[in-house]
């Protein structure tokens, strides 16, 4: 029998790591919901399990989204995923061709080369070799790559990588450091046996010329398979639990798990899923234009798996959305951070009482300004003349006072309260008998399309107006103005609305393009989600958005929304127009005939 | 030969120093962007606080520079090149000046009131700034609303982009406080049957005789001074103005509607601040405004050696302050160019 | 009786030696910008809830500054978080977080 004992520390550390990842994975399991563990048990067995592999080979293997986003970054993931994959895969398939269909024990393909000396004698064994090889030398390029962006980051285009703790670091070397001995181990068989690829066999040839290979390579054997034991060891405690849980992330998306505002099951996937990548560090503005750093998502989800929750990284987020747009892994890193907030803040405060029974008004329109919206008079001003100039009637829901949609409170993490708002809002709006809901703030659209459950058109104002556009409710002239166009979090990335606006800036000028658009456009800095350091991160971040607005020097600068007008308006030199503003300004006025 | 000054800017700091350096024997050129002299000077009627024609204080600045004073009217600055301690400025149309030192008195602007939107100010017609209700009042007409109407409700709302983070102006103007009583008190001499609200949140009276300024405003004109900042404002069906503000001092919710609704527009540093800054890399301070070497003892120093400051272009100043500053100014100016001994005290403290 | 705005309080003075400062010292530390208000009224002037209801944000900071914290349970349920004071503030008071900041001052106290 092939037996050493060097075997031991890879084959205890394996064990190991199957139990604890089996323990916490039927953990997951058995505290899902009764019915998302039906669903769970209906996926497996169906069609539904095809896609889940489609996107654990493209995502967890191959990293194609990390690719997309910096193929530097994605090359080294893949390198380490799909190159030890094929390894062990390869590996496996190397020796039991060789060892027909006897069964071996797990660690008989990885110290394969410890074990057999002589050049092999299956089908395809220079294939296999050089296979092994090449797939060797790809991790090794991912380890080099890693080691050169933990030196300097920038070389993989991160302003900062993810900051580790002594554990982390630990676990990371005892990973760096499998492949590097993987290859003395196997280049010192080489050169003692003259076996070996394209790769092993000249470094073992090397090695053979000037080393004492005889009782080196044994003990590099020993260290390759410590390394091995130690980071299976490590993986469950550390980010590499990410290996396994993305896999039952994926099934769970795939397989319509249920997912709850509070911290659930579902969240504490993601949690584990994450691999700290340091994507989500690269696009928060918080660090890059307010040099603030401990609060990124891959710390704050590390502070949920750490059960070291503190309030000042679950507050100071602009719940922009940027991270969780290019996480690569799809963690909804936005609603994870509500979640949390609930626990600090999901208590009944408020007492809504005082707001007066509504009288209904009955109309086919409704607009609702929002809060925000009254102190930029000139949005909604311009929203009541459209209005009026497109003969459609409607009424202006809060003209004189406005009940807050709810989301100010649900952003802060107090769902109880904001359902008393909600529900204030849903009577207006439901005794009115509108076809339609227009607004023109995407923090009230946002909400009202999510939560509100309402069964009529919610548009936000802008593709209200596209609509009165090619209906030819309206007419617009052109103008030579140029615009540059700023998404606001809430109506881009929050709900997908970048054409409508586009759209019409496009009838209204020219609309210039900039470096920062649709899913990968700035928050203004002014979000109301961010309650820590309000003044001094949203300064250092309006002022630089509006630069980068302001670099095409156009006339305009247009938004989507009363709070990113207001914010910009504080540093803008040039003009700051809501999309209505301009609308209004260039409308031909119709007379009716 | 004389030593040349150029002066950069020729409102009341660039007047009344460019008279007092040429007196005293320097060759100086004053440059002024625009046609006319003295500034927003021309823009005021009367001056607080005693109501004298701003056209008097005009008129004795001009005595002052109409001899000796090369004044070079329509300048725009194309580059300042500074050879050793010489400094050479070339104008837009090709001119050319060199010069000694230089004193730069490119002053402020007023404050944008558009960037307050939820005032109205170019929104609402009846919202207009209190540059404008001067202008009226130079034009010597009967003051009416821009909606033509006579009005018998006028608000004047004070610090409209001064003390105000949200548009990035913190400090105080130092005048619209004193301003808004002034032409409160004209208001209610032009319109005796006129009611007028001034909305403050503090009332910063710290000249001299600005405090019974204040005092005749309440006693014989009977001016209603109410704690409390606008928060928005909307526009009524008549076209007439409601506020929105908390008097603070009866700790609740107050509304009215005026006729005629005045900001009282503070000081933000100049266009030709922000340009001459950019071009000779003179220091800013937090707000916008140069920075002076020290704050108490060289506030006409710059950051750079032979160029110096006057007037408001370092921070809001009355025109009395402007006067004395300019005047502060030349001194430093002749001690530079002379070599005073002063100058080897200013050397050993700040280095 | 005339509302001036202002109950009269069991005390007829505010006194200051003795009254309970520990919420303001709370909101203090943890929201900073508690400190900087100069009692504009601008807050209370644009706010929401203050359309429907007498709540008074500027007298709820002074109120818990001079110590008269007795009504401050029942005066801050009412707002509704919108945030509409804090785009208004001109000298930058965090208000949402100094209201979630007092919210939780009296939970840590009771």
């Amino acid at each position: 029998m092939n037996f050493d004992w060097f075997v031991l520390p890879f084959s205890i550390g394996l064990f190991l790591l199957f139990i604890l990842v089996i323990f916490k994975i039927s953990f997951w399991i058995r505290q899902l919901p009764l019915n998302d563990r039906l669903l769970l048990n209906k996926g497996i067995f169906s069609l539904k399990i095809l896609r889940v592999i489609k996107e654990v080979i493209l995502e967890s293997l191959l990293h194609l989204r990390i690719f997309k986003i910096n193929p530097l970054l994605g090359f080294m993931h893949m390198s380490f995923a799909f190159g030890w994959f094929m390894l062990i895969a390869i590996g496996n398939l190397e020796s039991r061709m060789y060892a027909g269909t006897e069964l071996n024990l797990p660690y008989y393909p990885i110290f394969f080369k410890f074990f057999i000396h002589k050049p092999l004698e299956i089908p395809f064994a220079e294939g296999f070799t050089f296979i092994m090889d090449f797939f060797l030398l790809l991790v090794l390029s991912g380890v080099l790559i890693a080691f050169s962006k933990r030196i300097y980051s920038k070389i993989v285009g991160l302003k900062r990588t993810t900051k580790l703790k002594a554990f982390d670091i630990f676990a990371m070397l005892s990973l760096w450091l499998i492949f590097p001995l993987r290859l003395f181990a196997e280049s010192s068989a080489a050169g003692m046996y003259h076996t070996g690829g394209f790769m092993t066999q000249p470094i073992g040839n090397a090695f053979a010329g000037f080393l004492p290979l005889d009782t080196l390579s044994y003990i590099f054997w020993w260290a390759y398979s410590i390394s091995l034991g130690v980071f299976f060891v490590c993986l469950p405690y550390s980010r590499y639990m990410h290996i396994p849980t993305e896999i039952i992330l994926i099934a769970f998306r795939h397989f319509g798990i249920h997912r709850s505002k509070e911290y659930d099951i579902f969240k504490d996937v993601e949690v584990f899923s994450c691999s700290r990548c340091g994507i989500c560090i690269d696009k928060c503005q918080l660090n890059t234009m307010a040099q603030v750093t401990n609060i990124q998502s891959a710390y704050f989800i590390k502070s949920i798996r750490k059960k070291n929750q503190q309030e000042e990284i679950v507050q100071n987020c602009l719940i922009c959305g940027r991270c969780q747009e290019f996480c690569p892994v799809g963690i909804k890193t936005d609603d994870l951070r509500l979640s949390q907030r609930m626990i600090f803040e999901n208590k009944e405060n408020a007492n809504f009482n005082y707001l007066p029974p509504q009288t209904p008004i009955k109309t086919e329109v409704l607009y609702f300004a929002g809060c925000m919206t009254h102190l930029t008079p000139s949005i909604k001003l311009s929203m009541v003349n459209i209005l009026k100039n497109s003969k459609i009637p409607f009424k202006f829901m809060d003209e004189e006072e406005s009940i807050c949609c709810g989301r100010p409170l649900m952003l802060s993490g107090n769902t109880k309260d904001a359902q008393k708002l909600m529900q204030a809002n849903i009577e207006i709006i439901c005794s009115s008998q509108a076809h339609t809901l227009v607004t023109s703030c995407p923090i009230c659209l946002r909400i009202f399309k999510e939560e509100y459950n309402l069964n009529i058109n919610v548009l936000h104002h802008s593709q209200f107006i596209e609509n009165l556009i090619t209906e030819g409710k309206i007419r617009v002239q052109t103008s030579t103005k140029t615009i540059s166009y700023h998404d606001p979090c809430d109506l881009g990335r929050g709900l997908g609305i970048y054409d409508e606006p586009r759209s019409i800036l496009a009838h209204t000028g020219t609309l210039l393009k900039n470096n920062f658009e649709k899913n990968n456009s700035l928050c203004c800095g002014g979000s109301i989600a961010n309650n820590q350091n309000y003044n001094l991160n949203k300064d250092k971040i309006s002022k630089q958005v509006i630069e980068h607005l302001s670099s095409k020097n156009p006339d305009i600068i247009a938004t989507a929304c009363p709070l990113c007008k207001k914010t910009f308006v504080k540093y803008s030199d040039i003009r700051v127009a809501d999309i209505a503003e301009i609308v209004n300004e260039q409308m031909i006025l119709l007379h009716s005939s | 030969m004389a030593k040349k000054v150029v002066v950069i800017g020729g409102g009341i700091a660039g007047m009344e120093s460019s008279a007092y350096l040429a007196e005293m024997g320097y060759d100086v050129t004053l440059l002024e962007k625009e046609n006319s002299l003295g500034g927003h000077l021309r823009n005021w009627e009367r001056l607080f606080p005693t109501m004298r024609l701003g056209q008097e204080v005009l008129d004795f600045l001009k005595l002052g520079i109409e001899t000796k004073v090369n004044v070079i009217r329509n300048a725009n600055i194309l580059k300042i090149n500074r050879i050793d301690k010489r400094f050479q400025i070339e104008l837009e149309r090709g001119a050319s000046f060199n010069a000694d030192a230089l004193l730069i008195t490119t002053g402020y602007d007023l404050f944008d009131a558009t960037k307050k939107e939820e005032y109205g100010y170019g929104i609402y017609d009846n919202v207009i700034t209190s540059a404008e209700l001067e202008k009226m009042f130079m034009e010597g007409k009967s003051i009416l609303t821009p909606t033509g109407k006579i009005p018998k409700k006028i608000g004047l709302i004070h610090c409209v982009g001064s003390r105000d983070e949200k548009v990035g102006h913190v400090y105080c103007s130092k005048v619209c406080c004193v301003t808004a009583v002034k032409q409160a008190i004209e208001l209610k001499e032009k319109l005796s049957a006129v009611e007028i609200y001034c909305f403050y949140m503090d009332m910063r009276m710290y000249g001299m005789h600005f405090e019974s300024l204040y005092k005749e405003a309440q006693e014989k004109h009977a001016i209603n001074f109410i704690r409390g900042r606008l928060s928005e404002a909307c526009e009524n069906q008549d076209q007439s103005i409601l506020i929105k503000v908390e008097d603070t001092l009866a700790g609740r919710p107050l509304k009215l509607s005026v006729d005629l609704l005045v900001l009282m527009v503070g000081f933000i540093p100049s266009k030709g601040t922000k340009e001459i800054g950019k071009l000779m890399e003179l220091e800013f301070g937090t707000n916008g405004f140069y920075k002076t070497k020290d704050q108490h003892t060289l506030t006409n120093v710059s950051n750079i050696p032979g160029v110096f400051f006057a007037g408001s272009c370092t921070g809001p100043k009355t025109i009395t302050n402007t006067v004395t500053d300019a005047r502060a100014a030349v001194t430093t100016v002749a001690s530079y160019l002379e070599g005073y001994n002063l100058e080897i005290r200013t050397k050993a403290f700040f280095q | 009786m005339i509302d001036f705005g202002y109950k009269i309080q069991a005390d007829r003075q505010i006194n200051l030696d003795t009254t309970d400062k520990d919420l303001a010292n709370f909101v203090r530390k943890h929201e900073n910008s508690f400190n900087i208000c100069i009692g504009c009224g601008t807050c209370t002037a644009s706010c929401s809830a203050g359309n429907f209801t007498n709540f008074n944000f500027r007298k709820l900071q002074l109120f818990i500054c001079r110590g008269e914290i007795a009504d401050v349970k029942t005066e801050i349920a009412k707002c509704m978080l919108c945030g509409k004071c804090q785009l208004a503030c001109p000298r930058g008071v965090n208000t949402r977080n100094v209201i979630m900041t007092i919210r939780k001052g009296l939970e840590e106290q009771l």
